[in-house]
């Protein structure tokens, strides 16, 4: 394998040549693993043996023991179960072993998920207030992050959660979501260091969450609902795919151009760049060539980002900005993978106002939910069952034409008469 | 402990608050930045209308990490980057300094501790993943050591920035697909229906549940040996798995024939084209613990190609919208076959309703 002998095998600690050096004492051996320990892409077996070294955990010598086992019989041997702290229905994550008699050292290993900052920042103050709490009651593995944006402090018992969760929360941080309730939600950097942030996502994201805590701790919707919050239409949070209620930055006037910055781009590159990554890249050809100049004609510009991002220095969004809403995005399970589509073309996102009459708007939504939605729906396949039409008029919205790619093909429907 | 004895009452407070975690220059600057540079691999310039400059090193991490791991991250980040640190959705660890000098002592530092410095521009980025074998209840595969082997086999192309746009990549361990649609996906794919244990049903789950589960309406009640039992109609039976996630009795998982496929061009960004969908390019690989060899060889055969043929900026799946499917299989190596032809719901939307023709 290539780089195996680089420096890269080294793993994550200094000193230390390799992960496998520190097998024969505490661990027992796990020679499948231990080949996940060459090449030169940072090893999480180094990191866990590493762990389970120092810390002599056996909860982490039983679950290397149990994983080794599911490489040899390509087997999966974790049950779920029910595990909570008070008050909470969810954000425990329970796991017991389907084979304690083995390896009754993994008889369990609960998932504590824990909600990060918005845009995934911390202080190294944070950070190690945190790994502290967690190596004190738990296994010291920590996954950063889980798809739906938690901190997944994997490896605890039943009988030391609530002591855990005490302790962390008193440091600020909460618990995720699980189950049919509102999910933890997830930002991109946002204006935190993007100059293409349409709105303060960071701040939604916070004022969202913390408005739908209760129905994040207490699930009792017809399935799981994921807010994903990206500054742009760039959407680096996957929201379209990856959360019911997409929410991305756009701008509603023209494109800020910089001439010089374009002129120094050309310059640097040559006009065949401009030609072939710029204006026959463009989705909807609004961007021509005009004696030797770019020019963008903005009605037709669609706002999908791609000359901003190909002349990052001479090209930004609108000052007109805000949020385009989108609805209905899931992966594979049963009806197969489900874009989110365009329910709100703009709204304002600046003031607290701004933010409180989004808020009202999710909550018709989830009202509307409730009282059409089947037991395991996700809403994207409601407002598919149902119809988009009898969605927009139960939550209160006017049609828009944005919302659709193109007007209905066929004329199977009764208008009001 | 049980709840008299706690002293603390619980604060349902939700995310942790952000402001206190973010770097005094970006809190400065915050909402205004004029542009970024990508200065070199691994590294962003982000430049504010105020004048100053924030620099980005970026690194991958295994994410399945410890808090060892974790205090060397914050090590660095104390003495590099102000105590301040933070994490992308592909699982990068980012250290933004407005120190330039601070740049190439950090790479070299994170490149001697394991972490390889890259992530950026025109790479192929670190892999979305779940859980696997390590922790998930519904599993047929590992999550992390998938990506291990991955992403080994595409180090360079992590490091460098030399694909004609970026790539994502992405597992999963059943066909749910947590690790979401990708440039390339690696994702499970059962080929038997479920076996049932009659014996622990009726124990352990709610049979109209079950029932309810199935997309295509294949499952249906029956008794046996006496027991409330259910029956899988495996004619019907598309093997999605929907119903083990209802009742683990309906055992899907199997370590024969629970296979990998590999789909390629989704693509969540509107830049360009609208988000797209994958398409399913191989199937029936071996679940090949513990390097998944055969997963990484297709993938290798799919980036070089890509590599090869792609123009600037285009993504994988608009790599493949321009020379079309056929030479997409002749290229890479890879054999269509009759099952790649969809017969699930809207499947007309994948036929060719055209007289295009590539020869």
């Amino acid at each position: 394998m290539e780089g195996a002998n680089g420096a890269a095998s080294q793993g994550a600690q200094p000193g230390k040549e390799s992960g496998k050096e520190t097998n024969g004492t505490f661990l027992n051996p796990t020679p499948m693993l231990d080949e996940l320990e060459n090449g030169p892409w940072p090893s999480f077996v180094s990191g866990f043996k590493r762990l389970a070294e120092r810390t002599k955990k056996p909860m982490l010598r039983g679950v290397l023991d149990q994983l080794e086992y599911s490489y040899k019989t390509r087997m999966g041997y974790w049950k779920g179960g029910l595990v909570t702290v008070d008050g909470y229905g969810a954000g425990i994550i329970t796991r017991y072993s389907m084979i304690k008699d083995k390896f009754p050292e993994a008889a369990e290993f609960h998932t504590m998920r824990i909600q990060p900052a918005p845009g995934l920042h911390y202080s190294t103050a944070m950070l190690r207030e945190l790994c502290d709490i967690w190596e004190k009651h738990g296994s010291g593995i920590i996954a950063l992050h889980g798809q739906t944006g938690d901190i997944m402090l994997q490896g605890i018992e039943q009988d030391k959660v609530q002591e855990c969760f005490d302790e962390l929360n008193q440091a600020g941080w909460d618990l995720g979501g699980a189950g049919a309730g509102m999910r933890t939600g997830v930002s991109c950097i946002g204006p935190g260091r993007c100059e293409n942030a349409c709105y303060d996502n960071l701040k939604l994201h916070l004022k969202a969450l913390q408005y739908y805590v209760g129905a994040l701790h207490r699930p009792e919707w017809n399935y799981k609902l994921k807010f994903k919050f990206s500054g742009c239409p760039n959407d680096c949070t996957n929201s379209i795919m990856r959360s019911d209620l997409a929410v991305i930055g756009t701008w509603k006037d023209s494109i800020q151009v910089d001439r010089d910055e374009v002129r120094a781009w050309v310059e640097e590159r040559g006009l065949d760049a401009l030609v072939n990554q710029v204006i026959n890249l463009c989705p909807t050809r609004a961007i021509s060539l005009r004696n030797g100049e770019m020019e963008i004609e903005n009605r037709d510009c669609v706002r999908c980002m791609h000359c901003l991002n190909a002349m990052p220095k001479a090209l930004s969004p609108g000052k007109e900005r805000g949020i385009a809403f989108l609805m209905g995005g899931k992966n594979t399970l049963k009806v197969g993978v489900n874009m989110g589509s365009l329910i709100v073309p703009f709204m304002k996102m600046e003031t607290d106002e701004d933010i409180e009459a989004f808020l009202e708007l999710i909550d018709e939504i989830i009202d509307w939910w409730d009282d059409n939605g089947l037991d395991h729906e996700r809403i994207g396949e409601t407002i598919e069952r149902v119809g988009l039409k009898q969605f927009i008029e139960g939550i209160g919205l006017e049609a828009d034409i944005n919302m659709v790619s193109r007007p209905r093909d066929n004329p199977y429907f009764k208008a009001e008469y | 402990m049980s709840s008299s004895e706690r002293k603390w009452k619980t604060i349902e407070s939700g995310p942790h608050t952000y402001e206190e975690a973010l770097h005094p220059v970006v809190r400065k600057n915050y909402g205004k930045w004029k542009y970024h540079e990508i200065p070199k691999p691994g590294v962003l310039k982000h430049v504010a209308e105020s004048g100053d400059a924030i620099y980005t090193v970026r690194a991958g991490t295994p994410r399945q990490d410890t808090v060892d791991m974790l205090r060397l991250l914050c090590d660095i980040a104390d003495k590099y980057s102000d105590g301040y640190l933070r994490f992308t959705v592909r699982n990068n660890v980012e250290f933004l300094t407005p120190n330039p000098e601070n740049v190439e002592p950090m790479i070299r530092e994170l490149e001697s501790l394991g972490f390889p410095v890259g992530g950026t521009g025109m790479c192929v980025s670190s892999v979305a993943h779940t859980q696997g074998w390590l922790h998930c209840d519904i599993p047929a595969t590992d999550a992390s050591g998938v990506v291990k082997s991955m992403m080994d086999s595409v180090y360079r192309e992590f490091k460098d920035m030399q694909m004609p746009n970026k790539v994502r990549l992405s597992t999963s361990c059943c066909s749910i697909n947590c690790g979401g649609q990708a440039d390339i996906a690696v994702v499970v794919k059962h080929t038997r229906p479920p076996r049932i244990n009659h014996e622990h049903l009726s124990l352990i789950c709610e049979l109209p549940k079950a029932v309810a589960r199935c997309p295509v309406a294949a499952i249906r009640p029956t008794v046996v040996n006496g027991k409330k039992s259910l029956m899988v109609d495996e004619a019907k039976c598309i093997c999605c798995g929907a119903c083990f996630g209802a009742c683990p009795a309906m055992e899907i998982n199997h370590p024969e024939h629970s296979k990998f496929a590999i789909w390629v061009g989704g693509k969540n960004s509107n830049a360009r084209s609208k988000p797209s969908t994958m398409s399913i390019v191989a199937h029936n690989l071996p679940n090949n613990p513990p390097r998944w060899p055969e997963v990484t060889e297709a993938i290798g055969k799919i980036l070089h190609a890509y590599k090869e043929g792609g123009r600037p900026w285009e993504r994988m799946g608009e790599w493949i919208n321009r020379i079309g499917w056929k030479r997409f299989f002749e290229e890479t190596g890879l054999v269509f076959d009759k099952d790649m032809i969809d017969s699930y719901r809207h499947a007309r939307t994948t036929f060719n309703q055209s007289a295009h023709v590539r020869f």
